[in-house]
């Protein structure tokens, strides 16, 4: 590993900021942590203020304000204007619940300048079932219109599974008619609550192949008026993503409780010791912490990834993924097919599933508690 | 000299973008909703003075002003033309 104060990594560009884990929707593939922070643990405002300006000084020029749900935040026009005032872009990433007109107006004056709607289905009622709210649909139709009307850009944001892959052609005419400018068609990445649905997720080959000529399809026919992104399924391709663009390179994740992570699931690995923005200086986080340095480079990598031409571009793929799957970290991702563990990814994506599990939605307290904490539960009772 | 350069048009930037200096790496970036692109040598000089009231014409007069001898008109209306392509000047 590197030695942490010889070596002064290149300033991050971007900065994820997950204001809260609060959410009005109870998504099955969330990526938030089963363990969803405490409202009461959350940033105050004026620390998220003291956060954008650092970020600012360190190099940041991007950020994604995210959650949840952050417009659960009553204080998110002092924070956009915080990273307004820091110089940095703002995007807002948003389920479009609690969007209006005033709020949007306030949020633009601040200095907001893009947003980011996320949209489980093309058809209301499927869109509700898997957003687990009633509403949820119109919601985000409504609030597409507002940003349109404020002249904002307006990008949509589709998280792909087993659900919903067939209606790929349905929701491209959708991000038409919301007059979306960018739309990010994103076969779900397993972590979290995601991980935790894996089997009720995954969606079949023939699923696949067909979304993926449907959009090969429409880009040419959207070229030049909406951009289409196609976030590949990793598991079903072989081949790692580089994830984040490689650890502690080019951004960082604020979680709601001032944890800084070099990802945002990388809360998850055991024993990385995340360090937090109530406790050091952000510059110091990024530069010196041991949990940025943990994976930064190739020194640290294991198995095939060592001396592979590839481990430059993909960065032996996702830390937190090799350590969901395999429970080491630092072994190659197993979504790689030379990963001696690939035949984990591979019995996931040929399990003959008839019928789908149903799903675990988001809600706190839903899910089976991490060992630390049912540990503490059973030693309280 | 590129069709749209020839013709009236006054470049301006893109609603969604934002020009910006780094101060921290010394270089003009353009911010776009999901990306950020380095403009390198004078690229970020050019798109400052594209705020939708100078022709290219009146781009290219002014920066000759300012640096005699660059091949400003040469090279700067088919830079222009690239970032419209891109869609970031309008
Ligand atoms: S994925 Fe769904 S549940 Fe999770 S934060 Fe986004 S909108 Fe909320
Ligand atoms: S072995 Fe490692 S570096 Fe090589 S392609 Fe697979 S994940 Fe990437």
């Amino acid at each position: 590993m590197t030695a942490p104060s010889a070596f002064s990594p290149p300033p991050p560009w971007a900065l994820l900021a997950e204001l809260t884990h609060a959410c009005p929707l109870h998504c099955p593939y969330c990526s938030n942590p089963l363990d969803l922070a405490r409202r009461s643990r959350e940033l105050t405002t004026e620390e998220w203020e003291d956060v954008l300006r650092q970020a600012g000084e360190l190099g940041v020029v991007h950020t994604h304000l995210s959650g949840g749900e952050p417009l659960l935040r009553p204080d998110l026009e002092r924070i956009v204007a915080a990273a307004e005032d820091a110089g940095i872009y703002t995007q807002l990433v948003t389920s479009g619940t609690g969007l209006d007109e005033a709020r949007l107006a306030a949020l633009t004056a601040a200095g907001l300048r893009s947003v980011q709607l996320s949209v489980q289905h093309a058809d209301p009622r499927a869109g509700d079932r898997i957003a687990g709210r009633a509403g949820s649909f119109a919601a985000k139709e409504h609030a597409a219109r507002l940003v349109r009307r404020a002249g904002l850009p307006l990008g949509l944001n589709v998280v792909l599974h087993r659900g919903n892959l067939d209606a790929v052609d349905a929701l491209l005419d959708l991000a038409v008619a919301w007059g979306a400018d960018r739309v990010e068609l994103a076969n779900t990445q397993y972590y979290g609550w995601g991980l935790l649905n894996r089997a009720a997720l995954m969606p079949t080959r023939d699923q696949l192949a067909r979304a993926r000529q449907t959009v090969e399809r429409r880009r040419e026919q959207l070229a030049g008026r909406t951009d289409l992104v196609w976030v590949v399924p990793d598991y079903f391709d072989g081949v790692a993503k580089p994830c984040m663009g490689g650890w502690g390179a080019v951004s960082l994740t604020v979680a709601p409780d001032g944890t800084v992570l070099p990802c945002p699931a990388a809360a998850s690995i055991p024993g990385l010791d995340p360090p937090g923005v109530r406790d050091h200086p952000l510059a110091w986080i990024w530069r010196h912490s041991p949990a940025f340095n943990r994976f930064r480079g190739t020194d640290w990598m294991t198995g095939p990834c060592r001396g592979c031409p590839r481990r430059e571009e993909d960065f032996g793929g996702c830390r937190c993924q090799a350590f969901a799957l395999t429970g080491d970290a630092a072994r190659t991702d197993p979504a790689c097919a030379l990963s001696p563990d690939h035949h984990l990814v591979r019995e996931q994506t040929e399990a003959d599933r008839a019928v789908a599990p149903p799903y675990v939605y988001r809600r706190p307290g839903a899910a089976p508690l991490p060992a630390p904490a049912r540990a503490a539960v059973t030693e309280d009772a | 000299m590129t069709p749209e350069a020839a013709s009236g048009w006054r470049p301006a930037l893109a609603p969604a973008l934002r020009l910006r200096h780094d101060p921290v790496r010394g270089k003009d970036l353009l911010v776009l909703p999901e990306r950020v692109v380095v403009l390198e040598g004078s690229g970020g000089t050019v798109v400052g003075l594209c705020d939708g009231t100078r022709t290219v014409q009146g781009i290219v007069g002014e920066l000759a002003e300012r640096f005699p001898g660059a091949p400003v008109a040469a090279t700067v209306p088919a830079f222009l033309d690239s970032l419209r392509r891109e869609g970031w000047l309008t």
